[in-house]
């Protein structure tokens, strides 16, 4: 029971440290030949916390005459601690590899018993298998890992989904309670950092604008320049980002924390399917709030806008109001719309997916959260892209 | 050696897990495991840290499928039909698990209620009685509208267990239930499991280190060694602590070290 060796010898030295009262000042050692042995003298006081803490040489032992043994002489010895023990131990390697006798009975008893617990060769750490660059290998790796989690991802989509239609029919595993708290806090909750935000970028645009087209004389045509914008790209994508950070980040450290937990395996044993019970609620109320909250971003951002060209630039308000009317057909916001639902589902499937592959210890949870953001923001922009390519396509 | 206790137990069997083997990838954690769980009886899985019994439990309760070999519940074969015969035979499980594992979103008597509201058709007043019995039964009735997070490890422990018989399942796994627990507490739970098993005739199988609870409450067992990665020897802790001669369970059994000289080499 090693446990209670320890507890005993910890004590064993605390009493000795007690008991002797001598301070001596700086730790020192020094050997010295005598009849039929070598003496080691041990002096001072070893705490480590004191600092300036003496080596035993690898050579210490070279002048020691071949089968004499080495005793220590520790009546000088002041207070000690690990220190002490560490050098003794430094010190015995040494004597091993020099085949040197020693005579450890005459070290303390605390200490020689701490210095039998520590092993005679301490183990050598397995070298690291050597890092090869091998290009090729790690873009193959990649390409299948990436391919993995597409799939993983779809699949556990279509589950949900499977779990959204029994929940139709009446025959779900979804609580509605969960998916009210998780409606309020993607969609209510957000509705401040993404004004805030879409505020700014609407403000931030008119701004831009104005410098370019005043020069045109052409200042009313920045209430077009900002709804468009608006509708068609800021809105959206801001939007996502937002909320992959905040609400993408929170579902993958939620589900990752279950995950260390446990509760993950509790839910698998009840036959609770995660699909539908856990992931969603979450992928539903994310793909409902956020065309609504791409709607309230457009709003804003136009309002953003108009602020600007107000007290900025010489537009009237019924002019702006005019203007953005005019610039805005409605097949912007349809497609502004379902890029945001697609965003929206995306963030929900995505963050989901990493919180359930994560570890399960505290660090996995920061990871998974980190991830998640990153794959969110990196993903929409991903997307956007392809959007842009299919509107050019068909004509948007 | 003597490591195989004889048995007079003519119980029918509920449990038969034939040569199975474990491994995460090419890593075998055990290998070759079998072994019988008659009904009533209350089983201990053994053997010292690191050795796999984890491991096995996860298996027998359905989350980790076992590179080889058969585990039969009764007449059905686990882990040969599709999922939704393993989430129908899975249906006869309880789980306690390590650290309780209770939903931390919700409220003690939530976290009991929702395998019924998920896979009953009880009226919610209905459900909540249930709750409550089964609450009262672990002493857990003043939290039940307490989180999880509000309460001790103790807590949570007969918190998870009354989730764990929340619906009334007839095979029931613990796994570790007094690691952590104080003496008194972990008396009081053994109280508790035996109670369980003699009133509901519940099947228990109980993955454990704890040597006092394990002598008074196991009648069956199985030791695993960590060493040899596989069962090292079947009886029940009293019996191998009295009779097995192999080293590494007299050691364990009598809380002695183990001579590294002999602890290799027995197989």
């Amino acid at each position: 029971m090693p446990p209670r060796n320890r507890v005993g010898e910890v004590a064993a030295l605390r009493l000795e440290r007690l008991v002797k009262t001598s301070v001596n000042g700086a730790p020192q050692w020094h050997l010295q030949p005598e009849a039929n042995r070598t003496l080691v003298t041990l002096s001072g006081d070893w705490i480590a916390q004191q600092g300036h803490l003496p080596d035993f040489p690898e050579s210490g032992f070279r002048d020691v005459p071949h089968g004499e043994p080495v005793e220590f002489s520790t009546d000088q010895l002041g207070k000690w601690d690990t220190s002490l023990i560490s050098f003794l131990w430094e010190l015995k390697r040494t004597a091993r590899e020099d085949n040197v006798q020693l005579r450890i009975d005459t070290l303390p008893e605390s200490a020689r018993k701490l210095l039998d617990l520590l092993p005679e060769i301490p183990p050598t750490p397995a070298p690291l298998p050597p890092h090869k660059f091998q290009p090729v290998t790690a873009v193959g790796q990649l390409t299948l890992d990436t391919l993995n989690e597409v799939g993983c991802v779809s699949e556990m989509g279509a589950a949900a989904a499977k779990g959204g239609l029994a929940a139709l029919v009446g025959r779900g595993m979804m609580r509605t309670v969960d998916l009210m708290s998780d409606l309020s806090a993607a969609g209510p909750a957000a509705l401040l950092i993404v004004g805030v935000v879409n505020f700014l970028v609407g403000a931030i645009l008119a701004f831009v604008g104005s410098v370019e087209l005043h020069k045109f004389a052409a200042d009313i045509y920045v209430a077009s320049l900002v709804a468009i914008a608006m509708v068609r790209e800021m809105s959206a994508v801001m939007t996502a980002i937002i909320m992959a950070g905040r609400t993408g980040g929170a579902y993958a450290a939620r589900i990752s924390t279950m995950q260390a937990n446990e509760e993950i395996d509790a839910l698998q044993v009840f036959g609770i399917p995660v699909s539908s019970y856990l992931i969603l609620p979450s992928v539903l109320a994310l793909a409902f709030t956020m065309p609504l909250l791409y709607l309230y971003g457009c709003l804003i951002g136009m309002l953003g806008g108009f602020f600007v060209s107000y007290i900025m630039l010489d537009v009237s308000p019924l002019g702006y109001f005019h203007e953005t009317l005019q610039a805005l057909p409605l097949d912007q916001f349809t497609f502004g719309f379902i890029k945001s639902l697609v965003f929206g589902t995306f963030i929900g499937l995505t963050s989901c997916r990493i919180g359930l592959k994560a570890g399960r210890s505290a660090a996995d949870v920061g990871i998974a959260a980190t991830k998640a953001v990153v794959v969110g923001i990196v993903g929409v922009i991903a997307l956007d892209a392809v959007f842009a390519v299919i509107a050019n396509v068909i004509g948007i | 050696m003597n490591n195989q206790m004889p048995s007079t137990d003519d119980r029918p069997v509920m449990i038969d897990v034939n040569d199975v083997t474990l491994a995460f990838g090419s890593r075998v954690i055990q290998h070759d495991v079998s072994f019988q769980v008659r009904r009533g009886s209350i089983f201990a899985v053994m053997g010292g840290s690191g050795c796999g019994k984890s491991t096995l439990l996860k298996s027998m309760i359905g989350l980790l499928r076992p590179t080889h070999g058969t585990y039969m519940v009764q007449k059905d074969n686990y882990w040969s039909g599709d999922d939704e015969s393993r989430v129908r035979i899975g249906r006869r499980f309880g789980v306690l698990f390590q650290s309780g594992a209770l939903w931390s979103s919700m409220t003690v008597g939530e976290n009991v209620a929702l395998p019924m509201q998920m896979f009953t058709r009880l009226e919610p007043h209905v459900i909540r009685q249930l709750v409550e019995l089964k609450l009262g039964l672990v002493g857990m009735l003043h939290a039940i509208d307490q989180y999880p997070s509000e309460l001790s490890g103790g807590m949570r422990k007969r918190a998870g267990l009354a989730r764990a018989m929340s619906l009334d399942p007839d095979i029931l796994f613990f796994d570790e239930p007094s690691a952590g627990l104080d003496p008194i507490t972990s008396a009081r739970l053994d109280e508790l499991i035996l109670n369980l098993r003699d009133g509901l005739g519940a099947t228990i199988i109980i993955v454990s280190h704890e040597l006092s609870s394990l002598f008074h409450i196991a009648d069956d067992g199985i030791f695993l060694d960590a060493d040899q990665k596989t069962a090292i020897a079947h009886g029940s802790p009293t019996w191998l602590r009295d009779h097995c001669t192999d080293p590494t369970v007299h050691a364990f059994m009598h809380r002695e070290q183990l001579d590294s000289s002999s602890s290799h080499g027995n197989g």
